[in-house]
């Protein structure tokens, strides 16, 4: 008992996770002359602070709940209060929170540290770390509430700071239209939250997921099962899946992923928080938050639905991610590809399983794209693969570093991204064979296409040197820096000290969730009453099987025989021919969607302009011209005949009458009083001759 | 009888606007400051009422007097829930507008006289409760705004005025003449009063008797419920049209785009709110059984204010049309929430705090448009002074020479995007949260809206400040110190109210309440309404 | 003799129309003034006349009397006052050159 209270009690104090960097973002903003020292003090030391708190929390939680419960503290409050009940918010401390918390915080300090080299040469440096404060004090915000709409709140922000931080070169056409292309289609997805908000309110009375006395939203998911929604589905599952629509949006899942790799506009310390630790994360933690109430609609198609996305988002951005030059680009359809995994297993019922490969792979994508910006600032603004080359020798630590992240990602045994890469798997082989053989397929590309990264980027020789078109889309605007002929440079120490931590995470945090090592730890601990998945041979060796064959084919194609020249084509665009070119055109779909439904939401606003315009308008004018034609028929005809006529005629008479009478009034008040007295002889005469 | 709060804040700016006639012509700066003070000073008295408001009672600050004792016309003055934040909003809105024209230099004193006679139209609307005079305070609020367009606005000054002057005062007829019969029924041009009667259902079978009368002297066959309903429709036009609900909304864009920036300011923050008070006080209240029976149609209306209000923003290349409709659209989610509060929805759990919810979010959000449209008016003026134009495509880069322009800029088109953090949020998720359960498609059909909201007010800040900055703007001066103020102001409510509504939402819920239970009726009266 | 009502109306008559006869044609403004006031008296003559032989029953005519008295006081102040601003004005009294009034 005095545990769960001390539970509360840590619940009570969550908020101050997020606050710390939310007072630095406000101290920031108020800064009126650029500060870059105070800054990036503030805002890492609020990180670190936040840091500190996350982890009290989480250790605060490692002991367990009651009786192989879940640890849970709950703190809720009342926002406003309407008719004759409240809204409440609440902050939660579980598991689930305390491990998301640890890991945003812990990799955003670190992304944070590295960020002050990346941006060192920007005018706009206080503005980036206000910025980067904000976004981490919503992200923190969102993990660490126990309410729907808190939880939406802080995602809506998530999703606003994600919008300034990939527009913060906003004089780059390309940047100002990813930003608000990256707003706007995780806003169609948000609908989706949105409406399963509101559903879930309307049936639970409450928002709140958990309280003390059980009447929390997800305490009572179960009874929302039995309820009929839409589609066929249980209110239950109708509301998970309209809350998956919004993971869709934020978490880039097919078809609403288009956003993610264009956000590659941002810096790239932005592309590490957004498409490793945090923004990206925030659908699939939410999914995971929300678990009961996907479990609750179990029944229904929407646990399959959430599979299928996932599955097909995993091979899909994958195929694309083969065919990329650009170095972050690559990454960020990997991103894309990893968590359609998530979203996989979580569709299969792992949320165990999801939710850990959410917190490997935050690691290893935070170090492998903090590696890119490392080696972009190494090779002087460079993102083109085919224009690197080399780098192993000039950039040793960025190379050792990133190459433990690739291992990772490309699932190599023992590595973080294989232990849990391979529950994925498993989860979803015990769920569905024909899924899990697709995804196997994309585990494969995965670890063949950063191979082929990896070559491209580290091996051979240097290739940068050649030739130098500028201004195609360089992603910095002229720092003073030259481009072009320079030999590629080690980071400072600000930079690969971040990415050398990550990287020890990238390697050995697999084991806390291996069914080798004590049972596996992290099942144990964010969902101690079920049972981890059973075991699989098959999947394990196929798994293994397959990053291996990966990797293979990647030097075979890549590794043989490096590229010499920038020029030189793609080994693979040579054997795939028109495939390689659509695949490096994102499949189209951007194309298609600018085809149909941005030309179709702008022709209507033209249409509903025009309608005003012309419909709405023209009857106005209508009237008002009937209006005005009667008003002259009236004036012509009855106006000025009969009534101005008469009305003139009338007019004459008193204006002449009146000239004679003025005549009398000569200002002689004896005049006046001799008319008096004349008029009342008269009326004495009327008077008496009557 | 208590001190008359309502009378003084409602004759303040008449004062202050003979004192500006008095002042000599050329002394610019004394008419500014006098009629600064009286605006300030009705703010102050604004701030009284809110300080001393009651949250949890009903009318208040009430003052009644006989007026005109042969046609039962009582002054009658008062606030509640729903008029208590629209008083402050108008004491808040006034003195910044006067503000943003502290440099006017063009017939200083004819402007800021007008001004005044305006502050003093709306704050009578807001507290009146007998139409006799709300009406000649509604009416009242017309005329001044009709020469700010006129006079001070901009090339096609002299269409737009006429048409907003023409087309709301053909609205106001229909209401005059609907009032007109009421009271002939009736004999009350009480609000409260003919609130009380409607309820008991007293107002139907005086508007059967009058009705009788009108067929025996016109040999007409009006049924009782024909005529309720026509004088509702006419009601609800002189209301609509102020709103401005769709297809009645055309005047606005254009109204907007010429007036001056103060005129707008006051035009979408407080004017825009008369029209939805209308419905709260006097449409609701007093035509319950028509809302009720014409509800689908009303939230059609809504729902297509709120859905072609944003794609026809989207469409708009001119800076200022785009918030003007941005406006047609905010209004709609108030209507969405007023008419959701007369649904009849028995399926629906917990109906009346759905309900409450709802109207609580339309109130919230009247003040939210207040404040968030008035702060996106004077960024608009800001910028129109220094580029004299308003056209979206020959701005660009604007963040790299204005950066705090664009700062606010971004802050006040977020808080009309509705990001939670900002006060935009708060409203139209209350008013989704009511109306959702109570009227599902309406509600789901606007959420179209809600993107397509997203989508203009982006492609707008993208179009002003992004992208590569237009050379010839490079040397524009970034904002002053006066006109920061003014923002800062507003920005203040801006977060305020998006972190902590409650106090605003206080206020209002008792009336809301009541309102909502206006509308509580069995199934078995619904149906003969119906019939 | 006996004194009727009669000879008090007669008498007020012949006092008004003496008034009204110096008030037409005299043209010093003072004796205008001078001949108004015995208009005056010859009215409150006939009220307190009146009062005398019970026309009227109560202390109303005394009252309008001593009222009147007091305003015709007042008045001739007044008038007086202006006399004198207009002599002022015009360095004269002469009624036929004050004709400003004309319209």
């Amino acid at each position: 008992m005095e545990h769960a209270e001390h539970l509360n009690h840590l619940a009570s104090q969550q908020w101050l996770i997020p606050f710390f960097p939310l007072v630095a973002a406000a101290i920031q903003s108020l800064l009126k002359k650029p500060a870059r020292k105070l800054s990036a003090t503030l805002t890492i030391g609020a990180m670190g602070i936040s840091c500190a708190f996350a982890l009290r929390a989480f250790f605060a939680t490692l002991g367990g709940g009651h009786h192989e419960e879940v640890a849970r503290g709950i703190a809720n409050f009342t926002w406003f209060k309407f008719g004759t009940t409240s809204l409440d918010l609440g902050f939660v401390l579980d598991p689930l929170t305390a491990g998301m918390a640890a890991m945003v915080t812990f990799v955003g300090f670190w992304i944070f540290v590295n960020a002050t080299g990346y941006m060192h040469d920007d005018e706009n440096f206080t503005r980036f770390f206000c910025f980067l404060s904000l976004f981490a004090a919503s992200m923190l915000g969102l993990v660490v509430s126990n309410n729907l709409l808190l939880l939406f709140m802080c995602w809506e922000l998530v999703g606003l700071c994600s919008y300034l931080l990939i527009g913060f070169w906003y004089f780059k056409p390309s940047a100002a239209a990813a930003m608000k292309k990256a707003f706007i289609t995780t806003r169609v997805g948000d609908v989706g939250f949105f409406i399963g908000i509101l559903m879930l309110y309307q049936h639970t009375g409450t928002l709140n997921l958990y309280t003390a006395e059980g009447t929390g939203a997800l305490q009572q998911a179960g009874g929302l099962a039995t309820l009929t929604g839409w589609w066929g589905l249980s209110v239950a599952g109708t509301i998970a899946l309209m809350l998956f629509i919004g993971a869709m949006g934020k978490s880039a899942q097919f078809p609403l992923h288009v956003w993610l790799p264009d956000a590659m506009e941002g810096p790239t310390p932005v592309s590490a928080l957004i498409h490793a630790a945090t923004m990206v994360a925030a659908g699939v933690f939410m999914v995971g938050r929300m678990f009961p109430v996907f479990t609750a609609g179990a029944g229904d198609w929407v646990m399959d639905f959430v599979m299928w996305v996932g599955c097909i988002t995993a091979v899909f951005s994958a195929t694309i991610a083969v065919a990329q030059f650009d170095i972050k680009r690559v990454l960020a359809y990997s991103t894309c590809s990893q968590l359609g995994f998530m979203v996989m297993a979580l569709g299969a019922g792992g949320f165990v399983a999801g939710q850990f490969h959410l917190l490997t792979h935050a690691f290893f994508k935070a170090l492998l794209f903090l590696g890119s910006g490392c080696v972009i600032i190494g090779t002087h603004h460079e993102q083109d693969m085919r224009k690197m080359g080399g780098l192993k020798k000039y950039m040793p630590i960025t190379f050792w570093c990133y190459f433990t992240g690739y291992l990772a990602l490309s699932g190599f045994p023992l590595t973080a991204g294989f232990f849990s890469k391979d529950e994925v798997l498993l989860e979803t082989f015990h769920h569905n064979k024909a899924a899990w053989g697709l995804a196997t397929f994309a585990a494969f590309l995965t670890a063949f296409y950063m191979t082929r990264q990896m070559y491209m980027v580290f091996a051979g020789k240097w290739r940068g040197g050649e030739e130098s078109h500028h201004g195609h889309g360089h992603a910095h605007d002229d720092h003073g820096h030259g481009h072009g002929g320079h030999e590629p440079n080690e980071v400072p120490w600000n930079m690969w000290l971040p990415i050398a931590v990550l990287s020890i995470f990238a390697l050995f945090m697999g084991w806390l969730g291996t069914p080798w090592f004590h049972d596996n730890l992290f099942h144990h601990y964010l969902a101690p009453e079920e049972h981890s998945p059973e075991h699989s041979n098959l999947v394990l060796w196929l798994s293994i099987g397959v990053g291996l064959f990966g990797i293979f084919l990647g030097w075979l194609i890549y590794g043989r025989k490096t590229m010499e020249h920038a020029t030189d084509a793609d080994p693979l665009a040579v054997k795939l021919g028109g495939l390689f070119t659509a695949l490096n055109r994102k499949w189209y779909i951007d194309e298609l969607y600018e085809a149909t439904i941005i030309r179709l939401t702008m022709a209507l606003g033209v249409f509903f302009r025009a309608v005003d315009k012309a419909v709405v308008d023209g009857i106005l004018h209508a009237i008002a011209w009937v209006a005005w034609g009667i008003s002259q028929v009236v004036r012509l005809v009855g106006d000025d005949l009969i009534i101005n006529g008469s009305f003139d005629a009338g007019c004459d008479g008193v204006r002449g009458s009146g000239r004679i009478l003025a005549k009398l009034q000569n200002g002689r008040v004896q005049n006046y009083l001799r008319v008096m007295a004349v008029g009342v002889v008269l009326l004495l005469v009327v008077y008496f001759v009557k | 009888m208590n001190f008359p709060y309502l009378t003084l804040i409602t004759f303040a700016p008449l004062i202050g606007a003979g004192l500006v006639l008095l002042l000599p012509k050329s002394a610019d700066k004394t008419i500014k400051i006098v009629s600064l003070l009286a605006s300030l000073f009705s703010f102050g008295l604004a701030l009284c009422i809110w300080s001393q408001f009651r949250p949890d009672a009903g009318l208040q600050f009430v003052e009644r007097a006989a007026w005109i004792p042969t046609l039962h016309v009582d002054y009658y003055l008062g606030v509640d829930g729903l008029s208590i934040t629209m008083v402050l909003l108008t004491g808040l809105i006034t003195p910044l507008a006067l503000l943003a024209h502290w440099n006017q230099d063009r017939s200083v004193k004819l402007f800021f006289f007008l001004f005044l006679l305006l502050e003093a139209g709306m704050f009578g609307v807001f507290t009146a409760l007998n139409f006799f005079h709300w009406f000649i305070f509604w009416e009242i609020g017309l005329i001044p705004m009709f020469f700010l367009i006129r006079i001070w606005g901009a090339e096609e000054r002299t269409y737009a005025s006429f048409k907003f002057f023409l087309y709301t005062l053909a609205g106001s007829v229909g209401m005059l003449l609907a009032f007109g019969f009421i009271y002939l029924a009736t004999g009350s041009f009480d609000f409260v009063q003919l609130r009380e009667i409607a309820q008991t259902g007293e107002l139907g079978r005086a508007i059967g008797v009058l009705v009788g009368d009108i067929n025996k002297t016109t040999g007409l066959h009006l049924t009782a419920e024909c005529f309720a309903n026509i004088l509702f429709w006419a009601t609800f036009l002189g209301f609509a049209i102020k709103v401005p609900i769709w297809p009645f909304h055309t005047w606005l864009p254009d109204a907007h785009t010429q007036a001056p920036t103060g005129g707008s300011m006051l035009l979408a923050a407080v004017l825009l709110k008369m029209g939805v008070y209308g419905f709260l006080r006097v449409v609701l209240p007093i035509f319950p059984d028509e809302v009720a029976i014409n509800l689908n149609i009303l939230l059609f209306l809504s729902v297509a204010s709120i859905v072609f209000g944003a794609y026809a923003a989207l469409g708009q290349t001119d800076f200022k049309r785009v918030v003007a409709y941005s406006s047609v659209n905010h209004m709609g989610y108030a209507m969405l929430g007023i008419f959701a509060a007369a649904a009849a929805a028995p399926s629906v759990k917990d109906l009346v705090n759905e309900k409450a919810a709802a109207l609580n979010g339309a109130v919230l959000q009247m003040f939210n448009h207040g404040i968030s449209s008035a702060a996106l008016f004077f960024m608009v003026g800001c910028i129109y002074e220094r580029t004299h134009t308003r056209k979206l495509a020959e701005y660009g880069g604007l963040r790299k020479i204005m950066p705090v322009y664009a700062g606010i800029l971004g802050v006040s088109m977020f808080s009309s995007l509705g990001l939670p953090g900002l006060n935009g949020f708060v409203g139209e998720f209350m008013v989704f949260k009511g109306a959702f359960p109570v009227v599902p498609w309406a509600a789901l059909v606007s959420l179209i809206g809600l993107v397509v909201t997203g989508v203009f007010l982006l492609l707008m800040m993208q179009k002003v400040c992004f992208g590569p900055l237009n050379e010839k703007w490079k040397s524009l001066p970034d904002m002053t110190g006066r006109e920061i103020f003014i923002v800062a102001v507003l920005m203040v409510f801006m977060f305020g109210i998006g972190v902590y509504p409650g106090p605003l939402l206080d206020a209002s819920n008792h009336a809301v309440v009541n309102l909502v239970k206006l509308f509580e009726r069995t199934p078995e009266i619904m149906l003969t309404l119906v019939r | 003799m006996n004194i009727t009502l009669g000879h008090y109306l007669a008498l007020s008559t012949i006092l008004f129309a003496v008034g009204l006869a110096g008030a037409l044609t005299r043209r010093n403004a003072i004796i205008v003034l001078m001949a108004i006031e015995i208009m005056f008296n010859a009215a409150i003559l006939n009220l307190v006349a009146f009062w005398h032989f019970k026309v009227f029953a109560t202390l109303t005519a005394q009252m309008f009397a001593i009222f009147a008295v007091t305003i015709a006081a007042a008045e001739s102040a007044v008038g007086l006052a202006l006399v004198i601003a207009i002599y002022r004005h015009y360095r004269s009294v002469d009624v036929d050159e004050m004709k400003a009034l004309k319209g």
